[in-house]
């Protein structure tokens, strides 16, 4: 373990190195979020949110517990429609349109905005490999080769390849809870959306697989948009280029993760990262 | 609330005077053993069926033999005195796989409907009305199949297949059988309506226990609400509702009053698809009342012990199946 | 490859045949209750509340019968159904839930199990063997304890997932301050769980109360009214569901008539249990 912490060190030192001057700049906005407020019956879970998502950057949003961070992130690919007596208002613009316009349809958001859970959520009855494929499948797609190919790409993608190789017919429920958790983002990657969401993806696992994750989000956001909602501080410190503090269902203070964790405009910011609550 | 209360009180009151440890003592080994026996007279009942039915029903078992008994398939209770429960196991049997097969799919097409895709003010009054449909006692349902559903089906139903038969193809009539109404097809259809609601309710618990996690899996992957269902859904269900139906179907093999009353009662065979003909539970209504032969009474008694062991059989199915297909947390199968 | 809108029209076909299963199910159901309305309340009279049957000869004559010494003995036998079954029930549901570790208790429950899934002619079997035979006579007591047969493995469980509601952590409260367990069943445990047990035994009774097949051969029937309530106990009486079946069997459409009266009485009844069973239940919350 004492290693790979060492090497994660390196590779966040040489990050935010490269990206000094401040991204948000030059950095093209991927999604962003105009006066969104969420609603349960008369309960606000989030209010009047203005934030924007930069391409190919990961974005935290921290905040004690209860304060609407993951309500927020379930507003980004319409999950709240499921929800019966739920209703959002304001606007969630991907690329440039708002995806709650009534001509949009949400199962293509959906693909274009994946998710990943707090648990690992296989298909308990399937297979690995049906499992990855699940998304490719669900449009239709049969051709063998193709969702090998895809198969192995998302696998690789999520670090998981090399551990199953040899066993992509087995259930995915005879995997470790680290290996399942990491089937769900390979799950979720094989679809190629475009912004991934992550709802605290590594708080039901253990330090080691919390750590691969941590590594694989580093590597992924070459490809994809990443938010991830974390608990843990100094995990939106190692993986996140921007972070957005919430606090009762209220953005207090977004910027680069650098600036919010060095040198926070909010008291209540400074006292949150400085341990004094949550 | 009212717990904490009442705890408060006893409390008080205990602390102020608390009773010697002779009285706690024996109190204990009372209510413990009070509650044991009881216990036990449970346990005891279900065993004194087994028994009861068995020696009850040992006369005709010995005479005839048990495989003798089983595969007989004369029944006749007044001028050879020979009995063969084989014409009610199969009786029992063709109605009641029947009667799953024909409710199988509807049963669970409600059972999703209402979880899945109904709205809510619907889905509550279609509840409300499978759990209404399910008190309704067999007997009344009996009535209603003799005096409005048999012969509706004989007109509508039986009678032009009859007449079309007889003219296209003659040879088929003796497979076809007697269209009067009471018959095993009505009988069928009928078993099949009442155990609906069971499946219902057992499929929906099922489904009902799928967490959440697995459907918002399924939905985040771009799924719509049907692929949903297949995907995060019926798979992980699927355990539940095997056990259910498998239940459902001892319901339908012990389904006495509103067979019995439709059947036709036919004790020997040939059964044909719309004649006449009799389950277990059917004859043992039909009979037992005008028993006078010790020999019949106990073959009456020998089918109820078949019958017994069929249900026993079903009962440990369904919980092995249960068993077998719960999946705990999503970490193992 | 599977365009959305195939994907969508794929969805409507679903929704399509799950609506239309639903209706081909519900309404045959529904058509059940609509027939027993308005058949039983056409057929429904004064009479059939204050007079006895008698023979089939009477009501074709036209004199008055009626149903009233089923009604009554509907009432008798389905009591006597509750007071064998109630303590037992109760008492095995208290072994359920309270004894965990008793070596009964996995045993009880597949017994009850068991006991929940054998078909109710069985239980009528059984009844009459332990109390007919020796008794030597149809009597309502046979009846009552073949109902209660049917009502004990329900009393059992509800009991059971009833006490179970109630937080472990009362019972050990209790049991810290040095209370004796049986107190602690008996003072707070049980009266916390009371509307759970009161709404377990209300569906116990309405399944027990729709049952024919148990009585045929125990409390066998009776087109009379007995002249001394005794007689309701340890003579043959009649019941509602038994009534019905023989009134529906028989060959006079005097009596199917009075059939679909007794089937509405009976529907009504066991409705009756059920709607008073779900408003007990709901009771729970406002306490």
């Amino acid at each position: 373990m004492e290693p790979d912490i060492v090497r994660e060190n390196n590779t966040l030192k040489q990050t935010t190195t490269e990206h000094n001057k401040s991204f948000t700049d030059e950095s093209e906005i991927r999604m962003q979020t105009r006066n969104l407020s969420v609603h349960y019956g008369s309960a606000i879970g989030v209010q009047d949110v203005t934030l924007p998502v930069y391409n190919n950057k990961v974005t935290a949003l921290i905040g004690p517990s209860g304060c609407g961070k993951t309500t927020y992130l379930r507003a980004l690919n319409r999950m709240h429609d499921l929800t019966r007596g739920t209703i959002v208002s304001g606007e969630v613009l991907l690329d440039g349109k708002n995806i709650y316009d009534p001509s949009i349809d949400p199962v293509i958001i959906r693909r274009r905005v994946g998710m990943v859970f707090q648990k690992p959520t296989p298909f308990p009855t399937m297979s690995i490999f049906d499992n990855v494929v699940a998304g490719l499948k669900l449009v239709g797609i049969r051709n063998k080769n193709l969702l090998n190919d895809v198969n192995e790409r998302a696998l690789r993608q999520a670090a998981l390849f090399d551990e199953v190789k040899d066993r992509l017919d087995k259930p995915a429920t005879s995997l470790s809870g680290g290996q399942q958790q990491r089937l769900s983002i390979a799950r979720a990657l094989a679809v190629e959306p475009e912004v991934l969401l992550m709802d605290e993806p590594t708080s039901s696992l253990d330090p080691q697989s919390t750590n691969r994750i941590e590594e694989l989000i580093h590597t992924l956001k070459e490809q994809v948009t990443i938010i991830i909602v974390t608990h843990n501080m100094q995990q939106a410190g190692r993986v996140s280029d921007q972070t957005a503090f919430f606090y009762v269902g209220n953005l207090v203070e977004t910027g680069e993760t650098k600036t919010i964790f060095t040198n926070p405009k909010e008291s209540r910011t400074e006292d949150y990262i400085s341990g004094r609550f949550g | 609330m009212g717990v904490y209360v009442r705890q408060k009180q006893l409390t008080k009151k205990f602390l102020s005077q608390p009773p010697s440890i002779l009285y706690r003592w024996l109190g204990d080994k009372i209510f413990a053993a009070v509650i044991v026996v009881v216990g036990i007279s449970i346990i005891a009942l279900a065993f004194s069926m087994a028994l009861v039915l068995f020696g009850e029903g040992s006369q005709a078992i010995y005479k005839f033999g048990f495989f003798g008994f089983l595969t007989g398939s004369t029944w006749d209770p007044s001028v050879q005195l020979k009995f063969g429960a084989l014409p009610f196991l199969l009786g029992t049997a063709i109605t009641s796989v029947g009667a799953l097969m024909l409710s199988f799919f509807p049963a669970i097409a409600i059972a999703i409907f209402t979880a899945e895709y109904a709205p809510l003010w619907l889905s509550r009054i279609i509840d409300n009305l499978i759990n209404l449909i399910a008190a309704v006692p067999s007997v009344v349902v009996g009535i209603w199949g003799i005096f409005v559903f048999a012969p509706w089906m004989r007109d509508t139903a039986y009678m032009p297949v009859y007449q079309w038969t007889s003219e296209h193809f003659p040879s088929l009539l003796p497979v076809l059988g007697n269209p009067i109404g009471y018959g095993m097809s009505t009988a069928t259809i009928v078993l099949a309506l009442m155990i609906v609601p069971f499946t219902t309710a057992l499929t929906r618990d099922a489904i009902n226990r799928v967490p959440v996690a697995q459907r918002e899996a399924a939905w985040a992957l771009g799924a719509t609400r049907w692929e949903v269902i297949r995907l995060g859904v019926l798979p992980y269900a699927r355990g539940g509702i095997l056990a259910g139906s498998i239940l459902s179907f001892g319901r339908a093999i012990g389904e006495t009053m509103a067979v019995a009353m439709l059947i036709g009662n036919k004790n020997t065979l040939p059964f044909s698809i719309m004649g006449p003909a009799a389950t277990m539970p059917s004859v043992i209504i039909n009979e037992f009342r005008e028993a006078v032969e010790n020999i019949h009474l106990s073959s009456l008694m020998a089918v109820g012990f078949i019958l017994f062991v069929i249900s026993l059989i079903i009962n440990i199915f369904a919980a092995y199946l249960s068993r077998k297909f719960s999946i705990s947390g999503g970490q193992s199968i | 490859m599977k365009t959305l809108r195939q994907r969508y029209i794929r969805d409507r076909i679903m929704v399509s045949l799950l609506i239309i299963s639903t209706i081909i199910v519900l309404l045959p159901l529904l058509i059940i209750i609509f027939y027993v309305f308005v058949n039983g309340i056409s057929a429904l009279s004064w009479d059939f509340f204050t007079q006895e049957l008698g023979s089939p000869g009477r009501a074709m004559q036209g004199r008055p019968t009626g149903l009233v010494h089923t009604i009554i003995g509907t009432l008798v036998v389905d009591s006597l159904a509750l007071i064998f079954a109630v303590p037992i029930g109760i008492g095995a549901g208290i072994m359920l839930s309270e004894f965990p570790d008793h070596r009964l208790n996995p045993t009880l429950r597949v017994m009850n199990d068991t006991l929940n899934g054998m078909p109710a002619v069985l239980k009528g079997l059984l009844a009459f063997v332990l109390i007919v035979k020796p008794m030597g006579t149809f009597s309502g007591i046979a009846g009552g304890v073949a109902l209660a047969f049917v009502m004990l493995p329900i009393v059992a469980r509800s009991t059971e997932s009833a006490l179970m509601s109630i937080p472990w952590s009362i019972r050990e409260a209790g049991l810290a301050i040095g209370l004796p367990r049986w107190r602690v069943i008996n003072s707070t445990i049980i009266p916390a769980a009371r509307f759970g047990l009161v709404t377990g035994m209300l569906i116990a009774f309405a399944r027990a109360a729709g049952e024919a097949a148990p009585l045929l051969f125990t409390s066998f029937g009776n087109n009379y009214l007995s002249n001394h309530w005794t007689g309701m106990i340890f003579g043959p009486v009649d019941t509602l569901p038994q009534r019905l079946y023989s009134l529906a069997i028989s060959p006079y459409s005097h009596w199917h008539e009075m059939g679909w009266a007794a089937a509405i009485v009976l529907l009504g009844f066991v409705i009756f249990s059920f709607l008073v069973a779900r408003i007990a239940t709901r009771q729970k919350f406002y306490t």
